[in-house]
């Protein structure tokens, strides 16, 4: 239960972090520590060399740029949790926030280091997929973007090149007055979820939902968007039938099956908690983000 | 810059320390055995318990899942920090006694110093806010009825009492 022996370097800005990256044999770079520090202290993972990011500069920060929102990959959990940039702008992220872990978790965990890690129940994984985030990842040559669907391209493992670092994600708002909700089964407050559903809509002026986007996360080795669901709404009043309906297409879903839950128990999940996100939703579509999401 | 052993400089409870620490050395280990602060425990070594939490630069972390050299220039709060003087308890270590909020103790130093942000930042809270700042720490003797009743009454008393709180550790708004 304590790490194993390594060379440890704390470089000071991005450039460095990637030379180091470059040059260093079986190195893991450090963000957070939610992920890991744990792995480091188990022997899960047996680095020669660990290049910490917590001194780079430039790679905190919650900015509005080109009308996406842009999230510097170093950025805590914790500012993510009480920026009102989130909450107004990516307020399906703030929900999403408060159910990451607890309180001294987040305050050390990283959007970058999350992402990066590819835990598929992981809540902003699920969120990558959900808004279609585009992801910027920078190696000796310069910087170069990646659709966040494209970035998992197995079990926890991202898109990266290996002398390449996530340095930042950027997220394209939903208009103002769109429905989302983010719902996840787990056993305890702060537990990772054996599935979640993330949902974000609008609708016209009567009511016809004119754009859906549904995923669940959790459930299968990455997460997934239910494209099934989402084409099933569109153009659609929903009723309580039609939800009912569209989301029984997520007991398709291959689900990964552990410890914690059975295949067709996470493909059950999938359907519940996708109507009731959906629900949820629809009652805010219209309606001003709340202060609190709690 | 690449070698496995490091000075760090740092402040824990208002005092100045200087070590020569192995890299791979958690901050948790670091407190206990390099500085003898042996109130901050550890539970499960891999971030789930919470007995292992401080406070670094006023915000809650699980000393277990950071290295010692990632605190060097910071200032660290251990359990040790929270009361005034040796011959006085914070309110909110009374508040736990007075409430049976601990039994065994093991828990305590990760409630306490968790509760300390809690209630700095969520001055009157309700008990299912107190119920989920508390869910990353894990008592296995009281049924934490007692510790959620002791961080109510730890509340009422701070905002009495006009809040009392350690070297470093200022109410502060949000984020």
């Amino acid at each position: 239960m304590k790490p194993p022996p390594f060379s440890y370097h704390d470089p000071r800005t991005v450039a460095d972090a990637i030379g180091l990256l470059g040059r260093l044999e079986n190195a893991k770079l450090l963000a957070g520590g939610q992920s890991l520090m744990p792995m480091l202290n188990m022997r899960y993972v047996l680095p020669d060399h660990v290049i910490d990011l917590n001194r780079v500069e430039g790679l905190s920060y919650i900015r509005e740029t080109g009308g996406a929102i842009e999230i510097g990959a170093m950025t805590r959990q914790r500012e993510l949790e009480f920026s009102d940039l989130i909450r107004t702008r990516l307020p399906l992220m703030q929900e999403a926030i408060l159910q990451i872990g607890h309180r001294q978790t987040r305050n050390r965990g990283t959007i970058g280091g999350s992402l990066c890690h590819l835990d598929p129940a992981a809540e902003l994984v699920t969120l990558g997929a959900g808004y279609d985030a585009t992801v910027v990842a920078t190696g000796a040559g310069g910087a170069r973007e990646i659709a966040f669907k494209d970035f998992p391209v197995a079990y926890m493992t991202p898109a990266l090149e290996p002398n390449e670092i996530l340095t930042a994600v950027r997220f394209a708002p939903w208009p103002e007055g769109h429905g989302f909700a983010f719902v996840e089964f787990a056993r305890r407050h702060g537990d990772f979820a054996i599935t979640s559903a993330a949902v974000l809509l609008t609708a016209d002026p009567a009511g016809r939902i004119n754009r859906a986007s549904v995923t669940i996360g959790g459930a299968a080795v990455t997460p997934v968007r239910a494209t099934d669901v989402e084409q099933a709404l569109v153009g659609q009043v929903p009723t309580p039938e039609l939800l009912r309906e569209a989301c029984e297409s997520c007991r398709a879903i291959e689900a990964i099956e552990d410890i914690h839950a059975p295949a067709s128990y996470r493909q059950h999940l999938a359907a519940v908690l996708s109507r009731r996100a959906l629900e949820k939703a629809l009652t805010r579509i219209g309606q001003p983000v709340p202060a609190k999401l709690h | 810059m690449s070698e496995q052993k490091r000075t760090v400089a740092l402040t824990v409870n208002g005092k100045r320390y200087e070590k020569e620490v192995e890299v791979r050395v958690t901050l948790a280990d670091f407190i206990r055995h390099y500085l003898g602060l042996t109130g901050t425990h550890l539970g499960c070594e891999h971030g789930v318990c919470g007995a292992c939490t401080i406070l670094l630069d006023g915000r809650s972390a699980r000393s277990c899942l950071m290295l010692a050299v990632q605190a060097d220039g910071h200032e660290i709060l251990t359990v040790e920090g929270i009361a005034p003087n040796e011959h006085e308890l914070h309110p909110l270590q009374e508040a736990f006694r007075d409430n049976h909020g601990l039994q065994c103790g093991f828990c305590t130093p990760g409630m306490l110093t968790t509760l300390l942000e809690f209630l700095r930042d969520n001055p009157d809270p309700t008990e299912q806010e107190v119920r989920i700042a508390l869910s990353g720490n894990l008592c296995r003797c009281t049924g934490y009825q007692g510790i959620v009743n002791a961080a109510l009454d730890a509340a009422k008393r701070l905002q009495a009492g006009g809040a009392q709180w350690p070297a470093g550790m200022r109410p502060r708004a949000g984020a």
